[in-house]
């Protein structure tokens, strides 16, 4: 069940190889089953949405890609930025945990999780910068000062701990965060879940525009179909812990044909 | 000291020799491996936690007959922590024990590097409290472990950089983080960061034992110890605008002491060794009273 659609638009940054490709992957709990037999590519500066309702396994499966969590079976591969494909689960510890804090990005749905809530955000920022060896105090602080504003924080929040950020200013400082070191795939897990409906279409515009600029791919993870449609050129379905249905995030959305994509776009509700 | 002070019930230097082979192994895997953490299997001590259980333990076990062995605390030879360790080993192992810097062969110490430079043949002994340089940033004692494993020391550098925001500068003074060998970052103990660049290249052998912690590890000597820092705030260590009041000793630690309530202070060695010995050798200081004779 590959998914071999490429998107032909002016603002992708299309290349001919997928940058991630994930063969049959499963994951167990005992018994139970997280997600099984998974298959997709996502090709550079792509976003691919996962959608489904809680359970259903879109977290479980988030986790496998990006090495938080060991399939049971299945590859995962991932284009270095040398150009070569290699297996995640085939690198050491330590090039795994270097991807992730210089290629890869990780937005978890509580901003608590992803960010230090005890240093101030200019340190935040700052983080991922000083683990890959900067070592220059006023050059940190003038990338952190420079991030802050292209995720519209003011500059004088930059001494400011996150505890004293609104959700919302968390989430963007969560997500400057993850930017810093230009990675090239992010990982999104409901980004938008638990902020306010005006907070969210910001966060969402936001995310657009960066994604649009920077030329990110992005898996994101929701259960909401209007951040999908908004953000993502390609969807997944999941239903009990299996994908159902896939394509074009307008295709599926406008003509689902799976009944239980039928059902969860019906249940929109229409304002 | 002779034998017949000596309390003939213990074994020499209070531990028993299991015990002694025991952390005399860690002793060696952590000169092997500069800086980095060795645990072991740390023993109740006849002294509270907090007190130098660790570095009692490590003095026990390199300690022979023949050792020389003074002990300090904040640099003071006469305060409680350094006169009841130091009674301690005249009492269970009955060696030779001195106030002179130069004179001994092991130095135990609570949070000071003596002022006069260390030999070839002495052993400095820290008492540490927490060995983890990464323990406050980072709480997961399994995460910290492969932060070391990996290399992974960003994370000390974001404390500096909170100094700075903070502060202005790097606000840290003591148990001021250091990278030793260009591989592992480790804590010096709470010295005072003005002892830091003793620490680098030292003709002694420097070893931490920290007893609640169970860790044990070492400075070999002449081994590279480089302070952590930014490249625009390089690190620099404490300055005093006035000489020691009583031996008018400059570039050393100086202690501040309150005379009276209306703001009256005046500042002394933090080494009484190295400030007796200047007195001794007539250096006066504006505070210091005139010698009887």
């Amino acid at each position: 069940m590959t998914v071999s659609v490429r998107i032909d638009q002016a603002s992708v940054e299309a290349t001919d190889l997928p940058l991630m490709s994930v063969r049959s992957v499963s994951k167990f709990y005992g018994q139970r089953i997280g997600c099984a037999d998974v298959d997709f590519d996502i090709w550079p500066g792509e976003v691919l949405a996962i959608v489904g309702e809680s359970g259903s396994g879109k977290t479980t499966l988030l986790n496998c890609i990006s090495t938080r969590l060991t399939p049971t079976a299945g590859t995962v591969s991932y284009r270095m930025r040398d150009g070569e494909m290699r297996d995640l689960y085939g690198l050491g510890e330590a090039e795994r945990r270097l991807l992730l804090r210089t290629d890869w990005g990780f937005v978890h749905q509580n901003p608590a999780d992803g960010l230090r809530m005890t240093v101030s955000a200019g340190a935040n920022v700052g983080e991922r910068l000083m683990a890959v060896g900067d070592r220059h105090y006023g050059k940190i602080r003038a990338t952190a000062t420079d991030w802050l504003g292209r995720v519209e924080i003011d500059a004088d929040r930059i001494d400011d701990q996150p505890r004293a950020f609104s959700g919302g200013m968390r989430q963007r400082l969560q997500i400057a965060r993850n930017l810093v070191t230009a990675p090239r795939l992010v990982f999104m897990d409901e980004p938008t879940g638990g902020l306010d409906v005006s907070v969210q279409a910001r966060l969402l515009d936001l995310l657009r525009g960066l994604v649009h600029d920077l030329g990110l791919a992005v898996i994101i993870v929701t259960h909401d179909l209007a951040v999908a449609r908004l953000l993502s050129h390609r969807m997944m379905v999941m239903k009990d812990g299996r994908v159902i249905e896939h394509g074009l995030t307008d295709r599926l959305l406008d003509d689902p044909q799976a009944p239980y994509t039928q059902l969860l776009v019906s249940s929109i509700l229409q304002v | 000291m002779n034998a017949h002070t000596q309390v003939s019930n213990y074994n020499f230097a209070y531990l028993d020799e299991q015990t002694k082979r025991m952390i005399r192994r860690a002793i060696l895997k952590a000169i092997a491996v500069p800086g980095y953490q060795v645990p072991f299997a740390s023993r109740e001590m006849p002294m509270p936690y907090g007190w130098g259980t660790g570095g009692v333990q490590v003095t026990a076990s390199i300690l022979g007959p023949d050792d020389v062995l003074k002990v300090i605390d904040q640099g003071a030879d006469d305060t409680t922590n350094a006169v009841s360790i130091r009674k301690f080993f005249q009492k269970v192992a009955g060696v030779e024990t001195t106030t002179s810097t130069e004179d001994a062969t092991i130095i135990q110490t609570r949070h000071r590097i003596p002022e006069a430079p260390l030999q070839e043949d002495q052993i400095l002994v820290y008492q540490v409290p927490i060995p983890e340089p990464l323990r406050f940033l980072e709480p997961r004692e399994t995460e910290t472990r492969k932060m070391h494993a990996l290399e992974e020391y960003g994370l000390m550098h974001v404390k500096l950089y909170e100094d700075i925001a903070k502060n202005g500068h790097i606000a840290t003074t003591y148990a001021y983080p250091v990278k030793v060998e260009g591989r592992y970052v480790m804590d010096p103990s709470p010295t005072p960061k003005f002892d830091n660049p003793k620490m680098h290249m030292s003709p002694a052998l420097q070893l931490f034992g920290a007893g609640r912690e169970k860790r044990i590890y070492a400075v070999p000597p002449h081994t590279e110890v480089i302070s952590l820092d930014f490249e625009d705030h390089p690190f620099e260590v404490q300055r005093f605008d006035k000489p020691c009041a009583l031996c008018g000793a400059e570039q050393v630690y100086l202690d501040e002491v309150v005379l009276d309530d209306r703001g009256g202070r005046m500042f002394v060695c933090s080494d009484t060794h190295h400030c007796e010995s200047r007195q001794a050798a007539g250096h006066r200081g504006e505070m210091s009273g005139e010698v009887l004779s």
